[in-house]
């Protein structure tokens, strides 16, 4: 993690993900690419955790804008857009990997909890290679290019 | 003996939740007997085995600690120690402080995350944290803030909460000024007492009887609760270095899982909280002792839905054993003890939250790394959780296919089994056959 996101900002971008396992990186890519191309304001944290800690990363933020690898049995690969801002988001898209509540559980902890930012966008890539030492996966390594722009579509339009 | 027809059912669940990662369990019965019992879980450390080869030394600690998003610095510890075994080196003082603070850390995160998170809505009768949350707001509020004073410990420390960065062979490349440690006082003196707190709420629990026969095995230090070093030690009398790791628990290949399952004198053996607990309990300080006391807990304990326990004291030692190492820290001149390469082979066990965990390195004279070895400890405790489901299994035949996948699921938790370390995707699946 670059920074822990103490810093209340109105927009903030996490990308989540392991380094080292292929195509679950691409949260994380994702967000290193925002980090240049977004304003100054507009937050981007990169995280290798998930589970119940992303509530803490939550904190502050009006609208927050999660990217991970996803796993819904699809082509790698495919982009899911998901609004979890009013209702849960389901549980079978973002993979509990090595994280012990997943991302949709721990939004649901957040809501429950009544400490959800007011909006919530979900940003899944269908991962299809995993393996410990592998670089992105072509249709990935293409799929984060377009993730990218949409993002900064998504941060255009929560400005606005 | 009636003659029946044969006949099988299958109970699946799709996973088996809140239990770090995904991994699968199958149980076979015919008539009033468990046949089988079979938990198949893939292991992500082998796959890290092979990847480490022909990696420079330095580069390890950073490798490793992507290995389990929950005890990155248990990876990075085992590895480290056992790196400095071939360089010949000893780390003392207040590096060797802070590393055992870096890992009360590490144990503080994993353990509230599980007691208060994963297993504390099996007791309380909630399918998740988040039915929990609805009605014991307090309570969730309370593990969370405990769970955040590990990690803020973790990111002082390692630089970030998760896949800590400082950590290297020989020190840190950066350790904090007293300070910095002072910073965190105040929150972890609430996370003391938060924790006694936790010893006394899940002590009230209502537990199933289900007291069992184990072999402990845990490290043992003469001075101190083990962390970082010890002797391996079992219940059963066994003392060994981590040299002698491989000579006695031996691992062996299941059919039906990728995963290697590792016994102790050809028999199942217990690591983790319950077994660290039972193997150290008078290293444990005067006030855990005291909280076990006037809860009327005894020690040995010997139910494996006791695990919660276990770690809910290990919180609250791990809080007063950072507070002592803050207390007598001063910075050292230097983060990180000087490093002369040679080659040879190194072999270290650590205690992660969930047990021992074992590193072996073989690495030539250029420092690069030609041979990796990491039995995790949830391989370790493979072989026990099967066979304890195989003995509480019985009492589940009555209940309908999802109620016994579901208590099969809370069995399962007390181990706290790290199946990430291990892959995705736990599928449960009981098949009942009555006799022909």
């Amino acid at each position: 993690m670059k920074d822990d996101g103490s810093s209340s900002s109105s927009i903030r971008i996490i990308g989540l993900g392991n380094e080292l396992r292929g195509d679950d990186a691409v949260g994380l890519l994702a967000a290193r690419r925002l980090r240049q191309a977004v304003g100054i304001s507009v937050e981007v944290i990169e995280t290798e955790m998930a589970g119940v800690d992303l509530i803490e990363l939550m904190k502050g933020a009006r609208v927050v804008i999660l990217i991970d690898a996803a796993r819904s049995g699809q082509n790698p690969g495919i982009i899911h857009r998901l609004d979890a801002s009013d209702s849960p988001i389901g549980v079978q898209m973002c993979p509990h990997s090595s994280h012990a509540l997943g991302i949709s559980d721990a939004l649901e902890l957040a809501r429950t909890m009544g400490v959800l930012p007011a909006r919530v966008i979900v940003y899944g890539i269908e991962a299809g290679d995993t393996e410990a030492g592998q670089v992105l996966s072509v249709s990935v390594a293409k799929a984060l290019d377009e993730v990218v722009g949409l993002v900064l579509q998504e941060c255009e339009g929560a400005h606005a | 003996m009636p003659e029946e027809t044969a006949q099988t059912r299958t109970i699946a669940v799709d996973m088996v939740a809140r239990v770090e990662g995904e991994g699968a369990l199958r149980v076979t019965v015919k008539g009033e007997t468990v046949q089988e019992v079979e938990l198949r879980i893939f292991e992500p450390p082998r796959f890290f085995e092979a990847f480490l080869r022909g990696r420079h030394y330095e580069e390890v600690p950073d490798i490793v600690a992507r290995i389990c998003g929950i005890c990155p610095v248990a990876y990075q510890m085992s590895a480290v120690h056992a790196l400095e075994q071939i360089f010949g080196l000893r780390v003392e003082g207040a590096i060797r402080d802070l590393r055992r603070l870096l890992y009360c850390g590490e144990w503080i995160e994993s353990h509230a995350l599980h007691v208060y998170m994963l297993q504390a809505p099996d007791f309380l009768g909630y399918d998740s944290a988040i039915s929990m949350a609805k009605d014991h707001a307090a309570v969730v509020t309370r593990g969370l803030r405990l769970k955040k004073a590990g990690n803020a410990i973790m990111t002082l420390l390692g630089g970030r909460s998760v896949h800590p960065v400082s950590v290297k062979v020989g020190g840190f490349s950066r350790v904090p000024l007293r300070g910095e440690l002072e910073g965190l006082k105040e929150e972890l003196l609430w996370a003391r007492d938060a924790a006694v707190e936790t010893v006394r709420w899940v002590a009230d629990f209502e537990y199933p009887d289900f007291a069992l026969n184990y072999n402990y095995v845990a490290l043992r230090h003469p001075d101190e609760y083990p962390v970082n070093e010890g002797w391996v030690a079992a219940s059963s009398g066994l003392q060994i270095s981590a040299s002698e790791f491989e000579r006695h628990f031996i691992e062996h290949q299941v059919a039906y899982s990728n995963a290697l399952h590792c016994t102790l004198q050809g028999s199942p053996y217990l690591v983790g909280p319950l077994a660290r607990l039972n193997v150290n309990q008078e290293d444990l300080t005067p006030l855990a002792k005291q909280v076990l006391t006037d809860r009327r807990i005894e020690l040995p304990l010997r139910n494996p839905f006791h695990g919660i326990i276990a770690r809910s004291v290990e919180i609250l030692y791990a809080l007063e054993e950072s507070l002592r190492l803050m207390e007598r820290y001063e910075a050292p001149p230097l983060s990180a003890v000087p490093i002369t390469v040679r080659s040879g082979t190194g072999m270290a066990c650590t205690e992660a939250p969930r047990g021992i965990l074992y590193h072996r390195y073989v690495v030539d004279g250029d420092g690069v790394i030609r041979e990796a070895k990491i039995i995790p400890p949830t391989s370790q405790n493979q072989s026990r959780i099967e066979q304890d489901l195989r003995l509480f299994m019985p009492r589940l035949l009555r209940l309908s296919d999802k109620e016994a996948a579901l208590a099969c699921e809370r069995v399962i938790r007390c181990y706290d089994p790290c199946i990430s370390c291990a892959t995705h995707f736990l599928n449960l699946e009981i098949r009942r056959e009555s006799i022909a």
